[in-house]
C-alpha cells in the first residue's frame, strides 16, 4: 500500500470508523459517503496533499472507493 | 395546456400514431414540433423564453468546445517545447476565457428567470426596506406572467452548460437537436430536471413500437392519471377548505391539513412525472425518476435522495459541490481551521454550503418569505440531524428494538410528519401564520373532530373518504411491490391476461372514480407553478 492510500485511508476512516476502507467499494453509489462526507472529504484531502479538487472532479468514478480517490490525489499532485 | 386537458390528450394519441410511422431520422422533428406547439397553446410570446435560452446557450457551448479544442491542439503543439508551468499557465488562461463564456449564458438565463420570477418579489421588498427607512417605498413593481415550466427547462439546460464547460462531454451541434432538449413537453409542466447524455439519446434515436414497452408506458400514464385525478383532485377541496379559515381549522384540523396536503402533493406531483415518464416509455425516451418511494425515508436527509431526486442531485452536482469547493470557501476553511478548531473548521464550510443551498431551494419553489423560511428550516433539520447522528449510532448499538421493522416504520411516520410540518409553510403561505398554526396543533385539542363527524364537512363525502382511503391503500400496496422491482413486470410475468386486465381497470378508474363535475377545475400541477 503506498503513502497516499494509506493517508486517503486514514481520512476516511476518521469520516466513518466503521467501514474498512482498504476493501470497500462503491463508497458514493451505496451512499456510505453522504453529500457532507465529500465535501468534507474534499477539504481535507485539499488540506493534506496541497491540491484542488473541483467539483468536476466530485463524480463517482472518483469516490467510489480508496484506491480511486488515491489515483485522483496523485493525478493532481502531478499537475 | 394540462396533462387532463383533452387536447392534451387527443394530441398525444395522434402524435404517438405519426411517430412511429414516419422514417426514423424525423421522429426528433415530430417531436420539436409538438413541444413548441404544447408550448405555443400557454401563449405564442413564451415560446420567445425558451428560444433565448436555446439560443444563447447553443452559442456559448459551442464557442466552449471550440476553445476547448484549440486548447488541445495547442498543447499538443508545444508537448516538448513548453515547460510544465508554461502549460499550466496557458491551460488556466484558455480555461479562463471558457469560464467567462459559462458566465455569460448563465447571467443570460438565470437573469431572465430572476426578473420574470423574483422581480416583483425584489421589489415589493425593497419598497418595505425604504418605508422602514422612512422613505416613500415606491418603485413600481413589474408584473410578469410566469411562463410555464420556466424554472425546469432553464435547469436542466444550465445544467447542459456546465456539463459542456467541465468537457463532461461535446456540445450539441445541432440547433434544432438542441432546442427539443431544451423543450420537450412532457417535462415542461413539472420536469423530471433530465441531464442531457442521458436524455438526449433517446430522444434522437427514434425508436420503434415495441408492444411490452408501449404497454408498460400505457400502464405508467393511466397510472398517474389514477394519481392525479381519483387521488389528488378528490383531495384538493378538502385542503382547500382547512387551509382558507385558519381560525376555525385550527388544532387538530391543522393535523389533518398536514396529512391531506401530504397525500395530495404526493399523489399530484408523482402523477405527473409517472404520466410524463409513461409517455417517454410509449415513445423509447427514456426519462429520469424523480422518486424511490419518499415516504418510506427513516430521516431527512434520505427523504430529499428519494423526493425530486433531479432537483436535488441539480442543486448538489452545480451549486452544492461547487460553493463548498470554490476558492473563498477553501480559504475560509483554512481561516476556521485556524481560529476555530480542527473540529469546526473541517464543518464549517459544509454547514455554510448547505445553508445558502436551501435557500436557493426555497426560493426556487418560489418568490416568496414562506418558501425561503422553508429552505432554511429544512437546512435547520437536516445540520441538527447531522450532528446528531453519532448519537444515533450509539442508541442504534445499544437498544436491539430499534433495529426492527417495526422501529423502521416508526422512522418513516417521524420523518413524513417531519415533513408535513414543513409543508405547511407551503400551505398557508405566510411565516407567522404557519408557525402559529404549528403551535395550536399542541395547544388546541381539539381532538373530537374525529369522532363527531366534524370531518365531513370539509366538502369531501362519505364516498369521496372511501374511495381516498382505497386509493391511498392501493399506493402503499403498489410501493411495497416495488421494492421487488418493477410492479409492471412482476404482472406481466405473473400473466400477458393479467396485464391487459390490469391497463383497462387502471382506464374504468380513472373514468369512474376521477374528480370531475360542475365546478371541478383540473387546474394545475402543483409543482406546475414553480
Amino acid at each position: 500500500m503506498n503513502e497516499t492510500l494509506e493517508k486517503v485511508i486514514e481520512i476516511l476512516t476518521d469520516l466513518h470508523e466503521d467501514v474498512d476502507f482498504a476493501t470497500a467499494e462503491k463508497l458514493w453509489d451505496s451512499h456510505i459517503l453522504d453529500s457532507f462526507d465529500v465535501v468534507t472529504l474534499v477539504a481535507e484531502l485539499n488540506n493534506e496533499f496541497d491540491i484542488v479538487i473541483g467539483a468536476d472532479k466530485m463524480t463517482p468514478e472518483n469516490f467510489n472507493s480508496a484506491q480511486a480517490l488515491a489515483a485522483l490525489v496523485e493525478e493532481l499532485s502531478e499537475i | 395546456m394540462l396533462f387532463t386537458d383533452s387536447v392534451f390528450i387527443i394530441g398525444l394519441c395522434v402524435l404517438a400514431a405519426v411517430y412511429f410511422v414516419i422514417p426514423k431520422k424525423t421522429r426528433w422533428g415530430l417531436l420539436l414540433l409538438a413541444s413548441c406547439a404544447f408550448y405555443a397553446y400557454s401563449g405564442w410570446t413564451n415560446l420567445l423564453y425558451i428560444l433565448t435560452t436555446a439560443a444563447s446557450t447553443f452559442g456559448v457551448t459551442l464557442a466552449m468546445d471550440r476553445m476547448a479544442a484549440k486548447r488541445k491542439e495547442t498543447l499538443t503543439a508545444h508537448k516538448a517545447d513548453w515547460s510544465k508551468d508554461e502549460k499550466k499557465a496557458y491551460k488556466e488562461a484558455a480555461n479562463k476565457k471558457r469560464f467567462r463564456l459559462l458566465v455569460l449564458c448563465l447571467f443570460i438565463n438565470f437573469g431572465m428567470l430572476a426578473v420574470i420570477k423574483y422581480g416583483a418579489f425584489t421589489v415589493k421588498n425593497l419598497n418595505s426596506l425604504i418605508g422602514v427607512f422612512g422613505g416613500e417605498g415606491s418603485i413600481p413593481v413589474p408584473e410578469f406572467l410566469l411562463p410555464m415550466g420556466i424554472s425546469f427547462f432553464i435547469f436542466q439546460t444550465m445544467g447542459y452548460a456546465i456539463d459542456v464547460y467541465r468537457e463532461k462531454y461535446a456540445a450539441e451541434r445541432n440547433f434544432a437537436k438542441l432546442t427539443l432538449f431544451v423543450s420537450f413537453f412532457p417535462q415542461l409542466i413539472q420536469g423530471p430536471i433530465s441531464r442531457f447524455d442521458e436524455l438526449s439519446k433517446g430522444l434522437f434515436a427514434g425508436s420503434g413500437f415495441e408492444a411490452r414497452r408501449v404497454l408498460f408506458g400505457v400502464q405508467r400514464i393511466l397510472w398517474g392519471y389514477m394519481k392525479k385525478m381519483v387521488i389528488a383532485d378528490r383531495m384538493l377541496p378538502a385542503v382547500k377548505v382547512l387551509i382558507s379559515d385558519p381560525e376555525q381549522y385550527r388544532g387538530m384540523y391543522a393535523l389533518v391539513g398536514i396529512l391531506f396536503y401530504g397525500l395530495q402533493l404526493y399523489a399530484d406531483f408523482t402523477g405527473g412525472i409517472d404520466i410524463t415518464i409513461g409517455i417517454g416509455q410509449v415513445l423509447g425516451i427514456p426519462i429520469a425518476e424523480n422518486f424511490n418511494r419518499p415516504f418510506f425515508s427513516k430521516n431527512i436527509t434520505e427523504y430529499w435522495r428519494r423526493w425530486h431526486i433531479t432537483l436535488g442531485t441539480w442543486f448538489k452536482d452545480y451549486l452544492f459541490y461547487p460553493v463548498s469547493v470554490c476558492k473563498p470557501m477553501i480559504n475560509f476553511s483554512k481561516w476556521s481551521r485556524q481560529k476555530l478548531g480542527k473540529n469546526i473548521g473541517k464543518y464549517a464550510p459544509v454547514y455554510v454550503s448547505t445553508v445558502a443551498v436551501w435557500f436557493v431551494t426555497g426560493l426556487w419553489h418560489g418568490a416568496a418569505w414562506n418558501f425561503i423560511v422553508w429552505g432554511l428550516m429544512n437546512a435547520v433539520v437536516i445540520l441538527v440531524s447531522e450532528r446528531c447522528t453519532p448519537l444515533y449510532q450509539k442508541f442504534h448499538k445499544k437498544f436491539a428494538w430499534s433495529n426492527t421493522h417495526a422501529y423502521d416504520g416508526f422512522q418513516a411516520l417521524r420523518t413524513f410528519l417531519l415533513m408535513g410540518c414543513l409543508r405547511m409553510f407551503d400551505c398557508y403561505r405566510d411565516v407567522p401564520l404557519t408557525f402559529k398554526m404549528f403551535g395550536t396543533m399542541f395547544t388546541d385539542w381539539n381532538v373530537g373532530i374525529f369522532f363527531d363527524g366534524s370531518l365531513m364537512n370539509l366538502s369531501l363525502t362519505a364516498s369521496d373518504y372511501a374511495v381516498l382511503l382505497t386509493g391511498t391503500a392501493v399506493l402503499f400496496i403498489a410501493s411495497l411491490l416495488g421494492r421487488k422491482g418493477s410492479v409492471r413486470k412482476q404482472i406481466l410475468d405473473r400473466s400477458p391476461l393479467l396485464s391487459c386486465a390490469v391497463t383497462v381497470a387502471l382506464l374504468l378508474i380513472v373514468v369512474i372514480f376521477g374528480a370531475y363535475g360542475i365546478g371541478y377545475d383540473a387546474s394545475q400541477f402543483i409543482y406546475n407553478q414553480f
